[in-house]
């Protein structure tokens, strides 16, 4: 049974590691198959012939797409991220202090998102259909249907326009005291917090739904047990899985809420980073960043089956 | 004596997906004595299970009591508070569902789920509610009864699920126990153990009962009164013994009669022996998962299967789930590729996979299934569903089609009106009856029938089987029988084969000898319930076979 | 017997208000995106008050914005681009992805691993990401935007389809089709379409509110549609610097948005039931 199980997450790792590298294919050949010569756009349209010449064959431009994929893929697993195009520094170093802000802002929000979405999803999912559950339902699907800037948008005319209790779009890197970096962190945790939740509420209220209908709690509750004992005795043992899927997924809508809660409060993130990187046309510093967001991506999902295999007692 | 329940002008109102409101129990009374069981017996739609639930203060969503009382020892289950209905459920009143296997929750151990209404309730330690478990288990006649517990669900059988379930029921020493067709997913030779063992518990107990069935037999074997009821309705009351000899209304007698033993009939060849057989299987292996190193699949479930229908003769193929018949009904129609074996009808080789297979060939067998439901395209009218075998393998087109479209319907005792009806609009019988009248388009000459009256009611079932017959006396068309139900396939078939395990183990020819020879035959036959009320007492069955065959 | 007996057929539309509310919002901004250039009330790019970041009046009717440019004239104008753009890229993605889904779940084999292997892994990038990433390796232009909405969504109109038609394959019908003699066109389009139309659509219209959303937001990056033309997600991009003050330029654009979003959100989740009531 043991072995089973070993084989199904091993099963599950291999996949995603090919996943990943179909992800990285696509992240590489997407930045430096299309159309527009890096060498040209490095050195501009004045550039010699023969400047340009001598810049492709430095960047192993020259060489056939499969082989510079392989070289940057290998380089990319040891660590080599490559050279920023724009100011010439090892990309590793630009993103280094970065990737650890975007990292605890993410931590932050996940330690506020879930247990606020379980608690509110699953008791949701319990009384279904009543007031309680209706106005969940109607202000999660009003959060979903919005863009995430109209979210920190309305929270910055909020708490900065109307009330005037935290600051507005800038981000102090002088930071001494407790309370001005809670005032600091707040606003993009806010934001965060209402995408990510919005979302995880919503797939967790329909894993536990899915679970509380099932013919084995009618069975609890005809052997006498409450609605409490039911839900949270039989139906949710049983919704472990699911539910972790539920905020793996609503986790990773962190990806798409990042890129724009780091620009619009100016934080200085990876993602932030890669948006400055987008308009600078910095390819190695873009692809870098895409790759650390798919591995992340990626971890998450992962992660999430492989709690939903261990979960399940059949395989168990 | 006062009674335990008393049901007066019970009334249940359902929601349809339409949002329209309608009575599903009209107006009902009910009573059940101490210690009496009561069978509430019923076709699917007849509210049976409705009504059993209404004794816990229970209606599933979508249903709602709308008046009425519901006496359960004194207290009025309608009128109580959803605690105080708690209160009742799984301490005086309990329920063992029809599929355990689904109620059971998967991620617990038995015995956890067995004592637990002892802890809802607070009725004893947990030590010994334990060892109450136990010995209720032992009582039950389940194997190994200090071990089963201990496991999940999902690693034992059905028929031992099904005694779990009871012991469940049972360990809070209730007043009342409703089964809910506690053995109608199970296999007949497994439901014998699992009767027995529910008799004798309740019994000895004294606990009273009551029974939700669509099955007239295997009621009359533990129940001391009988209702009988449908579309919300109660038809007839009385005891088992005068309902079974001596039934008043019309549609009790029309259930009873569907019992009766209809015999094939005149067969309508018996000179054809000298003629070459119209289907000839030989050696017919099929299976699933890998191919395996000697060519042959993982998972074989039909093994060296060989069989020859004769023209205008019926083959019936009997067994319990699991016994290979339906693969081997696939893999002659070419749906699972054979992985061995010859099949030749009337006299030309057939490929193995029907698409290898010639229009002719595909034309001349047809394949019926078991679920209307699934066999009709939802999107299509009527009109379409036949219309389309006709211009495929005839190229019949405009009128002549339209002609030929409402002689299949009159066929099948269809009225024309239906032609434009999706089936979603039709009853499971007229379904069924589309479902062949679409193989009969192909003007096949054989056509397999793979459970095609399992999931039916018991009266329409003996209709459609009337149907088949009719039909093979007009069209000379021979079938392929396929039944888990030995009746249906003793009612039309001229051979029985009795498959076991993935082997054909007897053949049968009822015309000469109706007695089965192989041991698992014989364990088969003696186990479809009689309407006899003690018929399962008498029953005997040895032991050893009952180990080797049956693994519920 | 029932066979004799026919049931009475009745087939009926349930409509919900809720559902007619956004059908109707839905249908207002169609209009706006259609009729777009004949009724602003002034020219897109004219600076028309000297007061940038103005207020509503009766003049203006949603002021002005971060130049002193006309903002009802602008949203008007934007409605065409956002619902354009999001139109032609969801009709591509999920006509391309209900195809080959239902291809993969008829055909099966390698031709189905293969396609849901591939698809599944480009799924599996945030599509902002990609977003980004086309973005700078070659530009926003506006066909470039359309087939980059439309090759993002793609795989989860695929995903969606094939679950979809994976389910009706196994039903015996098919089975039967298929023991007939039947081809893998006529499966598809005959068997397996009519059965799965509503459900696409409901999917047709979700997605077209993820494009709407990826769209804008691109736009919010300044990475979207570029001047001189500008959709509801630029527009906030523009005049983002009036946020401190609470102007409507920045406001209304984001209303606008969320008015078609969560107008189609409405819309599926309540969509007429079309009744046939068999229960007597």
């Amino acid at each position: 049974m043991r072995t089973y199980v070993l084989g199904l997450i091993t099963n599950r790792l291999g996949s995603s590691a090919l996943t990943l590298l179909i992800v990285s294919f696509a992240v590489f050949f997407a930045t430096a198959m299309l159309p527009g010569d890096t060498a040209t756009i490095l050195l501009g349209q004045a550039a010699t012939p023969e400047a340009v010449a001598g810049l492709r064959a430095a960047m192993h431009l020259d060489e056939p797409a499969l082989l510079r994929f392989g070289r940057w893929l290998i380089g990319l697993l040891q660590g080599d991220l490559g050279i920023s195009y724009v100011n010439n520094v090892p990309v590793a170093d630009l993103i280094g202090a970065r990737f650890v802000n975007t990292m605890r802002l993410a931590g932050i929000v996940t330690l506020f998102a879930v247990p606020l979405s379980l608690t509110l999803g699953i008791t949701a999912a319990m009384f279904r259909g009543s007031v309680y559950d209706r106005i969940v339902t109607i202000m999660t699907i009003g959060i979903i249907s919005v863009p995430e800037f109209m979210i920190a948008t309305s929270a910055v005319l909020l708490f900065s326009v109307y009330l005037k209790w935290l600051p507005a779009l800038s981000f102090a890197s002088d930071v001494t005291s407790f309370w001005q970096v809670m005032r600091i962190y707040a606003m993009p945790v806010i934001t965060l917090t209402f995408v990510v939740s919005a979302q995880m509420i919503r797939m967790t209220r329909a894993a536990v739904i899915d679970t509380i209908n099932t013919p084995y709690v009618e069975a609890a509750i005809l052997k006498g047990a409450s609605r409490w004992r039911a839900v949270l005795l039989h139906a949710l043992p049983n919704a472990v899985g699911p539910i972790a899927n539920a905020i793996a997924l609503a986790l990773s809508y962190l990806v798409g809420g990042v890129i724009i809660v780091e620009t619009i409060f100016n934080y200085p993130g990876v993602a932030k980073l890669m948006v400055d990187g987008v308009s600078t046309r910095d390819l190695p510093l873009i692809q870098s960043c895409a790759i650390i967001f798919c591995v992340g991506y990626l971890s998450l999902i992962t992660f999430a089956d492989i709690v939903a295999i261990l979960a399940n007692p059949r395989v168990r | 004596m006062e009674n335990l329940v008393e049901i007066r002008d019970l009334r249940v109102e359902a929601t349809t997906d339409a949002g329209r409101r309608i009575e599903i129990i009209k107006g009902i009374d009910l009573d059940v004595a101490p210690g009496e069981i009561v069978a509430l017996i019923g076709e699917s739609g007849s509210g049976k299970t409705t009504i059993a639930l209404t004794i816990m203060g229970y209606a599933r969503p979508g249903c709602r009591i709308t008046s009425g009382s519901v006496t359960v020892a004194g207290k009025d289950m309608v009128t109580l508070s959803e605690r105080q209905r708690a209160h009742v459920r799984g301490l005086e009143v309990s329920y063992v569902p029809q599929s355990a296997a689904a109620a059971f929750n998967p991620s617990k151990r038995i015995i956890d789920q067995v004592v637990e209404v002892t802890r809802i309730h607070r009725l004893m330690p947990i030590a010994q509610a334990r060892e109450k478990a136990i010995s209720l288990f032992r009582a039950l006649s389940l194997p190994n009864p200090e071990e089963i517990g201990n496991r999940y669900p999902h690693q034992v059988s059905g028929g031992q699920l099904q005694r779990l379930a009871a012991a469940m029921a049972l360990i809070s020493d209730p007043k009342l126990v409703i089964f809910d067709e506690p053995t109608t997913a199970l296999d007949v030779t497994t439901q014998i153990e699992v009767l027995r063992a529910f008799k004798a518990v309740m019994k000895k107990s004294g606990i009273a009962g009551v029974y939700v069935s669509h099955d007239l037999a295997v009621v009359a074997q533990i129940a001391d009164r009988i209702v009988v009821l449908r579309g919300g309705d109660v038809q007839e009351v009385g005891n088992t013994a005068d309902i079974l000899s001596d039934a008043k209304h019309p549609y009790t007698r029309e259930l009873l009669s569907a019992f009766e033993p209809k015999s094939r009939g005149e067969s309508v060849v018996v000179a054809a022996r000298e003629h070459a057989p119209l289907l000839k299987v030989n050696g017919l292996i099929a299976g699933y998962g890998p191919v395996q190193a000697d060519g042959l699949p993982l998972v074989k479930a039909v093994q060296e299967a060989s069989l020859s229908l004769q023209r205008g003769r019926n083959l019936g193929i009997i067994g319990e789930s699991g016994c290979g018949k339906s693969t081997l009904a696939r893999s002659i129609a070419g749906i699972l590729p054979a992985s061995a074996g010859q099949l030749t009808l009337d006299g030309r080789e057939l490929a193995r996979s029907a698409r290898h297979r010639s229009r002719e060939q595909l034309r001349e067998l047809q394949i019926v299934f078991q679920h209307a439901d699934t066999s009709l395209n939802p999107a299509k009218t009527i009109e379409e569903i036949l219309g389309r075998p006709l211009k495929f393998y005839h190229g019949m087109k405009g009128k002549v089609r339209d002609a030929r479209i409402d002689a299949l319907l009159d066929m099948v005792r269809l009225p024309k009106t239906l032609r434009s009806r999706t089936p979603a609009e039709l009853s499971g019988g007229q379904k069924q009856r589309v479902n062949f009248a679409r193989a009969l388009a192909a003007e096949p000459k054989l056509i397999v029938c793979d459970e095609i009256t399992s999931a039916l009611d018991t009266v329409v079932a003996a209709a459609v089987i009337d149907l088949l017959k009719e039909m093979q006396r007009e069209l000379s068309l021979s079938y392929i029988f396929i039944s888990h139900d030995l009746s249906v396939v003793e009612a039309i078939c001229d051979e029985i084969v009795v498959m076991y395990n993935g082997r054909k183990v007897e053949e049968i020819t009822p015309a000469i000898s109706k007695v089965p020879q192989h041991p698992y035959s014989k364990l088969l036959f003696s186990s479809v319930p009689k309407l006899d009320p003690g018929w399962l007492d008498r029953l005997e069955r040895d032991p050893e076979l009952v180990k080797t065959y049956v693994h519920g | 017997m029932t066979s004799s007996t026919t049931l009475p057929r009745r087939v009926s539309y349930r409509f919900s208000w809720v559902g007619m509310i956004g059908f109707a919002v839905i249908l207002f901004w169609a209009m706006i995106a259609l009729l777009a250039p004949h009724i602003t009330p002034y020219p897109v790019g004219e600076i028309i008050d000297e007061d940038y970041f103005g207020p509503m009046s009766s003049k203006l009717l949603l002021g002005s914005d971060y130049l002193g440019r006309d903002m009802l004239s602008r949203i008007i104008m934007g409605a065409r681009y956002t619902v354009g753009i999001s139109l032609a890229a969801v009709c591509l993605a999920c006509f391309s992805g209900a195809a080959l889904g239902m291809a993969a779940a008829v055909i099966g084999g390698w031709f189905d691993t293969l396609l849901s292997r591939l698809l599944d892994a480009l799924n599996s990038i945030p599509s902002k990401l990609s977003g980004l990433v086309v973005a700078a390796a070659v530009g926003s232009s506006l066909p470039v935007l359309i087939l980059m909405l439309a090759v993002i969504y793609t795989p989860g109109a695929y995903r969606f389809a094939r679950s979809l038609a994976v389910n009706v394959n196994t039903m015996d019908y098919i089975t039967v089709a298929r023991t007939r003699g039947e081809g893998i066109p006529y499966v598809v389009f005959s068997e397996i379409l009519p059965n799965i139309t509503g459900p696409l659509l409901a999917d047709f219209g979700i997605r077209f509110v993820f494009v709407v959303l990826l769209l804008s937001g691109l736009s919010f990056l300044g990475l979207g549609v570029q001047p001189p033309y500008a959709d509801w997600g630029a527009l906030v991009h523009e005049n983002i610097g009036g946020l401190p003050f609470g102007a409507p330029a920045v406001i209304v654009p984001s209303l606008a948005i969320a008015s078609l979003t969560i107008s189609v959100n409405l819309l599926i989740d309540n969509l007429p039931k079309k009744i046939r009531d068999r229960s007597t």
